[in-house]
């Protein structure tokens, strides 16, 4: 009845053997042991693969649905409270509740995971694209109104450039939080390294080095958001020359 | 079974009824699937008791350290960048790869499972209540020194009111990811909610459906009470002020000018 | 010549100035009691500067924005050149149409260059044309070239108050629309700005509205100024001078001043002024015939020129006791006015001199009469002689360094 991967036999601790149990090695005593690590990454290349496209997936996906809905409630001012109120909903419930409640619809696999996770990137993106924009000084987007910029050049031009900092922001935010929640998408039936962790959670060596790529991959994304911003932001550095 | 783990569509009638089921396995008790045991019903009560129970005690252990800690960095205006770093180290640890590496290094246990809650709830509270002291105008502060009061006075009558919306708003987000994450606890071997969506042999897909759903609902109701908080905290004057920005802050997002000011 | 506005937005900035006419503009914003500008008529013929001048609150900023189509008209008409501003899309019209802004806002995201190729690029110029018409600008409005590809933020706000301008003037707009653009600058850089901008507009003679708070500013920048009161009524248009000389009513009267006499003479030069005859006399002329002199002119001394008839010195009865004038006399003529300068400065000389009486001189340096302190006071009690020719508006400081 449950996937392949996951807690069966009615144990909270339900463990896959993945190493050798017997003896007096290192493993055995579910140690850290590098020797152990060394010859066996390769079993974590395809989870934190799985990991990277979950996480870069859903906050594409994500970041899209947002920033329309964004653009929307900037025009129209009234949308604001309701897509915030139904995306704050999204934010608020639990993904691990989310996965399941999803499953009789969108059935088992990464599909589920991506829908509960992109909805859960909603609220943070969204918050930041508008006040991103509503952060932008009535004087600029007068002057520009002045020069005869369309509305739609305005806010392609002149608006989004200047709250790319806080949109990037956002979205910085929204990843980190994904790559945590989707070490629970095997739940889903989504593999990631959450399945690998869940494989057997007592053997010190496999929760570090499994955990250790999930923040790792966090701080590299992370990153590469912040490079990313800064590339595309020069203004915001420069400093007033003597 | 050919509805649990089915892959693909499903008519709309069959997806009905497996949410009634659902809905029934909450409110009426039954066998369990393996069979001899009676599951669902008021046999959740003693499991949502010991949900809230874990989500309370790691919450209220959480704010007593990271209130105080956040107020005494912020009115010395020292430890910036560890106070506001913390919760972005705080988002890039997984709770749970944190709670897996408790079971491996510490074992299972309620203490244990609290431990790494109260850690998974430090970061925000700590960085908002730091936040919030620090925004704090200097001159209200200087203002107050000027009038001869000590350094826990202005804590307690300027510094603590005005950062109180959002050491709310920290609490509040800690409250939610606490109630969320004990959902796992049964990993660690503490019996909250999560035990029928985690063992879904003995539950069966209604067991599985059904939790899912009141935990849910608990972290719903659980965002509503603390935002109601929340709104009780702020001062009525910051409110009018603030207009509602600062009071339904409920995340932090890394700015550049937060760095820049030591 | 107007050019017609179904040209291509390229083509239609129009480098012949345009006039622009209000016809009973009326604005009020929805929700108020009270019209925010009302029934407004006036005339801004082509390449003059109209300064909107009056209290805050008066509806100045408002009817600058109704000519861009920032806020709409309630009823009444504008023209450009003619034809109705509503005949073109907004943005349109905005291309052709300066607009500089209090807050200047130049977009901090862009650099200098960019910001004043904005509206270039909107109208599709081709890359090297952009260019070269940036570079232009920079040197029009004193800015250095390297300065190009730098942020708004590393510039102080006298040099962003240029690029404000500069940004206005890029496509070449027949009107400028520029709200208080010096309003938030030190003095110092302000007067200098105001000159610089003057000696822009001699040379590229644009049509151009004008809105400060500060009549001083009002009477020397404008040509023509429309003072507005409370509730955007017009109290009054007419030239400066007009202005000062014949306030239309106590309102205007007092928002004048009650310097305006003095300020008078910032718009007057000393050949305005119907100058003394000098009783002239020259080495070796006779002591009588000097006395002579003296009696049918309008000055208790003589004043000795060389031969050529430069200003040499004043004769007391002293200098007359003998048969002939000799040189050299005790009492030097200074100051020299010149007969080009300002009426205020002439004063200003006269009374640091300490002294009545100065010379006036002609280009070659020829004395052509006197400005006395008498004078001047009868001339500010008058209200005659306020003829001053608006296109030949003081303009005294050069381009700065
Ligand atoms: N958007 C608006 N909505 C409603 N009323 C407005 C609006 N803008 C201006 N007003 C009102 O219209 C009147 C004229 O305002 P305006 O900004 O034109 O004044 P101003 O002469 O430019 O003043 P200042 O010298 O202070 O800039 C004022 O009473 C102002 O309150
Ligand atoms: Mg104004």
């Amino acid at each position: 009845m449950t996937g392949p991967i996951g807690f069966g036999g009615g144990l909270p601790l339900a463990t896959v053997l993945i190493h050798q149990r017997s003896g007096t090695t290192c493993e055995a005593a579910n140690g850290f042991c590098p020797n152990w690590i060394a010859h066996n990454f390769s079993r974590y290349e395809t989870p934190l693969l799985q990991h990277v496209v979950l996480t870069v997936v859903s906050v594409a996906i994500g970041f899209g649905i947002a920033f329309a809905l964004a653009l929307l409630a900037h025009r129209r001012r009234w949308l604001a409270g309701p897509v915030t109120g139904v995306t704050g909903v999204l934010y608020t419930i639990p993904s691990l509740s989310f996965f399941f409640v999803l499953q009789p619809i969108t059935g088992r696999g990464s599909l589920t995971a991506i829908v509960a996770l992109v909805s859960y990137t909603l609220l943070i993106i969204f918050r930041n694209v508008t006040t991103g924009l509503a952060g932008v000084a009535p004087e600029t987007r007068d002057a520009g109104r002045g020069l005869g910029l369309s509305d739609r050049q305005l806010l392609w031009k002149v608006e989004l450039p200047l709250a790319l900092p806080e949109i990037i922001a956002g979205v910085r935010v929204a990843t980190t939080t994904t790559v945590g929640l989707a070490t629970l998408a095997f739940f889903a039936g989504a593999g990631g390294l959450g399945a690998q962790i869940n494989a057997d959670p007592v053997f010190k060596s496999n929760v570090v080095v499994a955990g250790g790529l999930c923040v790792a991959l966090a701080v590299v994304l992370d990153i590469v958001l912040l490079a990313l911003q800064r590339a595309v932001t020069p203004w915001t550095r420069a400093v007033p020359t003597a | 079974m050919d509805t649990g783990g089915a892959n693909g569509m499903i008519g709309p009638l069959a997806l009905l009824s497996q949410f009634n089921d659902a809905i029934n396995f909450i409110f009426h008790s039954r066998d369990s699937v393996t069979g001899g045991v009676r599951i669902g019903g008021s046999h959740l009560l003693p499991m949502l008791a010991r949900h809230v129970e874990l989500s309370a005690v790691s919450l209220g252990v959480a704010c007593a350290l990271a209130i105080p800690l956040g107020l005494w960095l912020g009115h010395l205006g020292r430890g910036q960048l560890v106070a506001v770093s913390v919760s972005n180290v705080g988002r890039a640890v997984p709770s749970f790869a944190l709670l897996a590496f408790f079971v491996a290094y510490l074992g299972t246990g309620f203490t244990n499972a609290s431990f790494a809650l109260i850690l998974l709830a430090i970061p925000p509270i700590l960085t908002n209540t730091y936040v919030g002291v620090r925004q704090v105008d200097r001159e209200i502060v200087d203002a107050a020194r000027g009038q001869g009061m000590t350094g826990w006075e202005i804590v307690r009558s300027a510094e603590l009111p005005i950062a109180l919306p959002l050491i709310f708003g920290g609490v509040r987000t800690s409250a939610v990811n606490v109630v969320a994450t004990a959902t796992i606890g049964p990993l660690i071997g503490v019996v909250t909610l999560g035990d029928p969506i985690i063992n879904s042999s003995v539950y069966g897909s209604a067991g599985q459906l059904g939790a899912s759903i009141m935990v849910a609902v608990l972290a719903l109701l659980t965002e509503v009470i603390f935002a109601a908080l929340q709104r009780a905290v702020t001062p009525k004057g910051l409110r009018l002020a603030a207009g509602a920005s600062t009071s339904r802050r409920r995340f932090w997002t890394p700015k550049r000018r937060a760095y820049s000011t030591s | 010549m107007n050019r017609t506005t179904t040209q291509t937005g390229e083509a239609a900035s129009a480098h012949e100035a345009a006039t622009l006419e209000l016809r009973s503009v009326t604005k009020r914003y929805p929700g108020a009691d009270e019209d925010a500008i009302a029934e407004l008529s006036l005339e801004v013929p082509a390449g003059d500067i109209c300064v909107l001048v009056g209290p805050s609150g008066c509806g100045k900023t408002t009817a600058m924005r109704l000519v861009n189509r920032m806020i709409s008209i309630t009823s009444g008409d504008i023209l450009l050149a003619g034809r109705s501003v509503t005949e073109l899309r907004p943005a349109e019209l905005r291309k052709r149409i300066g607009y500089v802004i209090q807050q200047i806002g130049l977009f901090p995201h862009r650099t200098i260059a960019q910001n004043i190729a904005t509206v270039p690029r909107l109208l599709d110029w081709k890359k090297e044309r952009t260019a070269a018409r940036v570079r232009e600008l920079l040197d029009l409005v004193s800015l250095p070239a390297e300065m190009a590809d730098r942020y708004p933020a590393q510039l102080s706000g006298g040099q962003r108050q240029r690029v404000g301008v500069a940004r206005a003037l890029a496509a070449d707009p027949p009107l400028m629309l520029m709200d208080e653009p010096f309003g938030a600058i030190d003095p110092i850089t302000r007067e200098r700005l105001q000159n610089e901008f003057l000696r822009l507009q001699s040379e590229l003679r644009k049509t151009i509205v004008f809105v400060t708070h500060d009549i001083d500013e009002a009477i020397k920048m404008g040509d023509r100024i429309a003072v507005l009161r409370k509730g955007g009524v017009l109290a009054q248009y007419a030239t400066p001078a007009e202005l000062l000389m014949a306030p239309a009513d106590d309102f205007v009267e007092d928002f004048v001043g009650a310097d305006r006499a003095l300020k008078r003479l910032a718009l007057l030069r000393v050949r305005d002024v119907q100058l003394w005859r000098a009783p002239l006399v020259r080495e070796g002329d006779s002591t009588a015939q000097a006395r002579e002199q003296v009696r049918t002119s309008d000055l208790p001394y003589p004043l000795l020129v060389s031969e050529d008839g430069r200003p040499l010195g004043w004769l007391s009865e002293d200098d007359l006791v003998k048969g002939r004038v000799e040189l050299p006399v005790d009492t030097a003529a200074e100051p020299v006015l010149d007969r080009d300068s300002v009426l205020r400065d002439a004063l200003a000389e006269l009374l640091e001199r300490d002294t009545q009486y100065g010379p006036v001189v002609d280009q070659r340096g020829h004395v052509v009469g006197v400005l006395s302190l008498e004078l001047i006071s009868h001339f500010l009690a008058s209200s005659d002689a306020i003829q001053a020719d608006p296109a030949d508006r003081v303009t005294d400081t050069p381009a700065l360094s």
